[in-house]
């Protein structure tokens, strides 16, 4: 290790979605003396806006602090944002592969919780120090020392020197930086042998290209060196290297073995650089990548159309640079007769797929229609062929299908013990099946249920959620596939199939779903000037039906003395609405209709 | 050719369902005359095809003040064939209020009735009682009308069929010339909107407006307008002015004109009216926005749109323009020679035929 290492830690905070993670961060920021007052804006790491109206971190980020230690030397922190919710683990885990630790935080009143203990086993999965913080001391509830010792029996972390800190009220944050230092090992790694760059993130400016955000493991590049993308093979030329400063990229002469920075090459093509792809002299390559990042399977599927047909090139363009930022988004060209040419995009989850869904209306101010999310279902043919269905539409005819597998998770719900009985209740109505309980301490449980991925995709959060009063915390993972009773259940509207609207539904509750989304629709698809039955079908078979009757008034019976500025006015609101909406035959129906299915159980 | 419009902002006692600009309070009635006969002499116009006198209630305030405003009217080019109509409420008409109006040389009066059972009129807010309106139409008639609008309302809260049928054959017995008959609208911003209403539910409503379309013209009053009813060579000039896109000169607070494709309005706002400031919006029109008017404006009436003087305005075949909303709403729309016009059903939903033109 050379001394200029020895002044760097790489580090990310790990903690349970509202244990005050941004807020640390803000304050090491702030106190590393990087920041003004002025300049400190209340979140700076959530720079997004979305992020900030949702209160928590979507796309991990990087910035660099400058620290005085105790012994009076200066290190360099780079501190590097992960997300903090189930869908976004991932995203976690390759942040938390470009660092050397990580601060847990756990809020002193509700302790550990669901992602707490997610978040720990990617950052032992990668090999991390572990440096505990118990935040919100300040609080009246906190109950610092049970959440120290309820640390140790569950995750068997050391808590006896945890930092007792409130990020919220500036208590104890000196500490944090001491524990840093001194726990926080700092990097290793050759400056003089050929690079080995980790690519954690980037970021598509239009002036700059694509720039790269990487952890540099060995070697060192500066402006002209020849980079080769190991992954893709492309080699470009280092047109600017530089660290992150506070909302800022600033640029330096040279980054080396321990830093942590960014690379731009005119590199114009977003395919060129993958996520977790590895960066070395294109000259004097390294002989074999990084390990990388822990595969990323897409587990939700949903089609995205454009409102606006004519929006189809402006949608491809607006995926494929989110995609730059985000790896775990997938896409692929769909055509529906109903809504025509689109997308059908994989997402790590629901979250995930509405986060995705926003970013492309407000930032690239697109309209768009969402069909309802669906799982990849594995379908046996009775020719012995096996597909992998995402879209329900493509599903083959129930005469040629041998069986359905689909997939299985296990979930781990951490819960108030009072509410064990209506959970159990939940999970055993999504088709769960239970596989123990375990008591964490007296009044909190955890819970284990095996349930299928359908299930949850919906809307089991937001119900988890409310009957256990904001409590319960979840996190999921893949185990498998299991064969299960299916069925695809087909929505007619004025007696023709809408490919968009179908759905795949376990057999027991097809009647059910069926009329449901029956009356759904009917409350959705607002009148015309003739009848129109909806109808919910099974194959060739009928299964409930609703009617939508025909308008019988519309007119505007007096014409308000001649001022007729205001009845244009009137109509052109009418037409403005009939825009909004989707032409399926002769139906005019509005872009919420295609999402019905997930509000099924609503009221 | 020009038609006036003069704004009589005032009431007794504002309707519950009315949404139109008026007040109760007289406190401004003087320097608002003022204003008011300032603004029309400053405009200038050639020949006046027709008058209207509109509120509010202009029968409310004391008819002198409208004797200034004919008076000030009188300097335009005026004959005595020019249809001049005030509108007027039971209850604020007396038999020399009446005289009066005739003598400045009115010769139209609009009367509200809008039911004619007492228990309506008072679920509506209005003043006055059945008794009052014979009373009060009685007294138009000994004054020398000839030429007497009615307007109805229909689709009221607690109004049965029954009802309806009471009032109109109640109506055409005193044989007024012109009937207006208006499917009540819950407006925004009006009592009505915030009060538990019985309703009819549609059927009704729709049963009451066309079996009053065929009793209307049993007894030979026939419909030209979506809401208008007149015997032979009575229908109103001034509205088909508003209907054909004629150009028209509104005075007042919150008055409406259209002249030579330019839409105007007047402030709402009193205090800025009575200071002199009247105009706060001009439109002017594009051509697109004179077709859009064109269609929905020309299609209220019965004898519909003209294709060949849709081209020699515009330079454009509506059947060409339109070709997909008349296809859509073929079951709806009649197309007759040179002629385009909504059948019965297609007035029911005209907005949503009138929405795809503008």
């Amino acid at each position: 290790m050379s001394n200029r290492q020895s002044k760097i830690r790489n580090l990310s905070i790990i903690a349970h979605i509202d244990h005050g993670k941004s807020t640390l961060a803000d304050r090491l920021i702030q106190q590393s003396g990087l920041l003004t007052e002025r300049e400190m804006q209340e979140q700076v790491l959530d720079n997004m806006e979305l992020e900030r109206e949702r209160g928590i971190t979507i796309k991990a980020q990087a910035v660099r602090l400058i620290h005085k230690g105790k012994d009076g030397e200066e290190y360099t922190l780079n501190l590097i944002d992960t997300p903090g919710h189930v869908d976004f683990n991932y995203e976690v885990s390759r942040s938390l592969a470009a660092c050397d630790g990580a601060v847990l935080v756990v809020d002193a009143a509700q302790g550990v919780e669901a992602q707490t203990l997610a978040n720990v086993y990617l950052a032992l999965d990668n090999n991390l120090e572990i440096v505990p913080v118990i935040n919100k001391i300040d609080l009246p509830s906190a109950e610092p020392e049970r959440v120290k010792a309820e640390i140790e029996d569950i995750i068997g972390l050391d808590c006896s020197e945890a930092p007792l800190i409130s990020a919220k009220a500036n208590i104890g944050i000196d500490n944090v930086f001491d524990k840093i230092i001194s726990d926080i090992p700092a990097p290793e790694g050759d400056e003089n042998a050929p690079l080995k760059a980790l690519i954690f993130d980037s970021f598509y400016d239009s002036y700059k290209g694509v720039i790269v955000f990487m952890r540099l493991f060995d070697g060192s590049v500066k402006k002209g060196t020849k980079v080769k993308f190991m992954a893709t093979n492309k080699v470009f030329e280092a047109v600017e290297v530089g660290v992150f400063g506070p909302g800022q990229f600033l640029p330096v002469d040279e980054l080396k073995a321990g830093d942590v920075g960014y690379l731009t090459a005119s590199i114009k093509n977003v395919r060129d650089t993958r996520i977790g792809d590895t960066v070395t002299n294109a000259d004097d390559p390294v002989k074999e990548a990084l390990p990388g990042y822990k595969k990323v399977n897409s587990m939700v599927y949903c089609g995205i159309f454009p409102a606006d047909g004519s929006k189809y090139g402006d949608l491809r363009d607006a995926l494929e640079k989110l995609q730059l930022n985000d790896a775990a988004l997938r896409f692929e060209a769909e055509t529906s007769v109903a809504l025509g040419f689109g997308f059908r995009c994989g997402f790590l989850g629901l979250l995930h797929l509405e986060i995705i869904q926003e970013r492309l209306e407000r930032e690239y101010n697109l309209d768009l229609i969402t069909t309802a999310p669906s799982v990849i279902y594995k379908v046996y043919l009775t020719d012995g062929t096996q597909i992998e269905l995402s879209n329900p539409t493509d599903l083959p005819d129930v005469t040629t299908i041998a069986k359905i597998e689909e997939p299985i998770v296990r979930a781990e719900i951490i819960l108030p013990s009072e509410y064990i009985g209506t959970i159990m209740e939940l999970c055993q109505q999504r088709r769960g099946e239970y596989e123990g309980m375990e008591y964490l301490e007296e009044t909190r449980a955890v819970l284990t249920y095996k349930l299928p991925l359908n299930e949850i995709i919906y809307d089991f959060f937001d119900v988890l959620k409310s009957r256990s009063r904001g409590y319960a915390s979840f996190d999921y993972e893949l185990i498998g596939y299991e064969p299960s009773r299916l069925v695809k259940l087909d929505i007619l509207v004025n007696r023709e199939i809408v490919d968009a609207l179908s759905f795949i539904v376990h057999e027991d509750s097809a009647q059910e779903k069926g009329r449901k989304m029956a009356e759904k629709l009917k409350k959705e698809i607002p009148r015309h000037q003739f009848e129109i039955p909806i109808q919910a079908a099974i194959g060739n078979k009928i299964i409930a039906r609703e009617t939508i009757s025909a308008v019988r008034k519309d007119v505007l019976a007096k014409c308000y003395g001649g001022d007729i500025t205001r009845k244009r006015k009137l109509l052109e609101k009418q037409k403005e609405g009939k825009k909004r909406m989707r032409q399926i035959g002769s139906i005019e129906v509005p872009q919420a209709a295609f999402m019905s299915v997930l509000k099924l159980d609503e009221e | 050719m020009t038609s006036l419009y003069i704004h009589i902002p005032f009431c007794k006692k504002k309707c519950l369902y009315c949404d139109f600009l008026s007040f109760s309070d007289t406190e401004y009635i003087n320097e608002y005359f003022d204003a008011l006969i300032r603004e029309i002499n400053a405009f200038d116009c050639k020949k006046v095809r027709s008058i209207f006198i509109g509120g509010g209630t202009p029968s409310y305030v004391d008819c002198g003040y409208i004797g200034k405003v004919m008076e000030a009217l009188s300097r335009y080019d005026i004959d005595e064939n020019t249809e001049i109509t005030i509108e007027a409420n039971p209850g604020t008409l007396t038999l020399d209020k009446s005289k009066a109006y005739r003598s400045y040389g009115i010769n139209r009066i609009s009367i509200g009735l809008q039911a004619w059972q007492n228990e309506l009129l008072k679920k509506l807010g209005r003043i006055h009682t059945r008794e009052a309106f014979i009373e009060n139409y009685e007294n138009v008639v000994k004054a020398g009308f000839k030429n007497t609008n009615i307007d109805l309302m229909f689709s009221l809260p607690d109004q049965t069929y029954e009802m309806w049928l009471e009032t109109l054959e109640n109506v055409t017995a005193l044989c007024p010339t012109h009937i207006s008959a208006y499917s009540l609208i819950v407006e925004e911003n009006t009592p009505f909107r915030n009060m538990e209403l019985a309703l009819p539910d549609e059927e009704t409503d729709r049963k009451m407006y066309h079996d009053a379309i065929s009793f209307l013209n049993s007894m030979g009053y026939k419909q030209y307008e979506i809401s208008n009813f007149a015997k032979e060579g009575f229908h109103s000039v001034h509205n088909c002015v508003y209907w054909q896109r004629g150009d028209y000169k509104g005075f007042g607070l919150g008055a409406a004109s259209l002249i030579d494709n330019c839409r105007m309005k007047n402030t709402e706002n009193i205090h800025d009216y009575i200071k002199g400031k009247t105009v706060i919006e001009n439109d002017i029109l594009t051509k697109a926005d004179c077709m859009a008017e064109y269609m929905f404006l020309g299609m209220r009436m019965t004898k519909g749109v003209s294709i060949s003087e849709f081209y020699n305005k515009f330079g454009e075949d509506m059947t060409v323009k339109y070709k997909s909303t008349f296809e859509k709403f073929r079951d709806f729309i009649e197309i007759d020679g040179d002629i385009v016009r909504l059948n019965e059903k297609g007035i029911d939903i005209s907005n949503m035929i009138f929405c795809e033109f503008v």
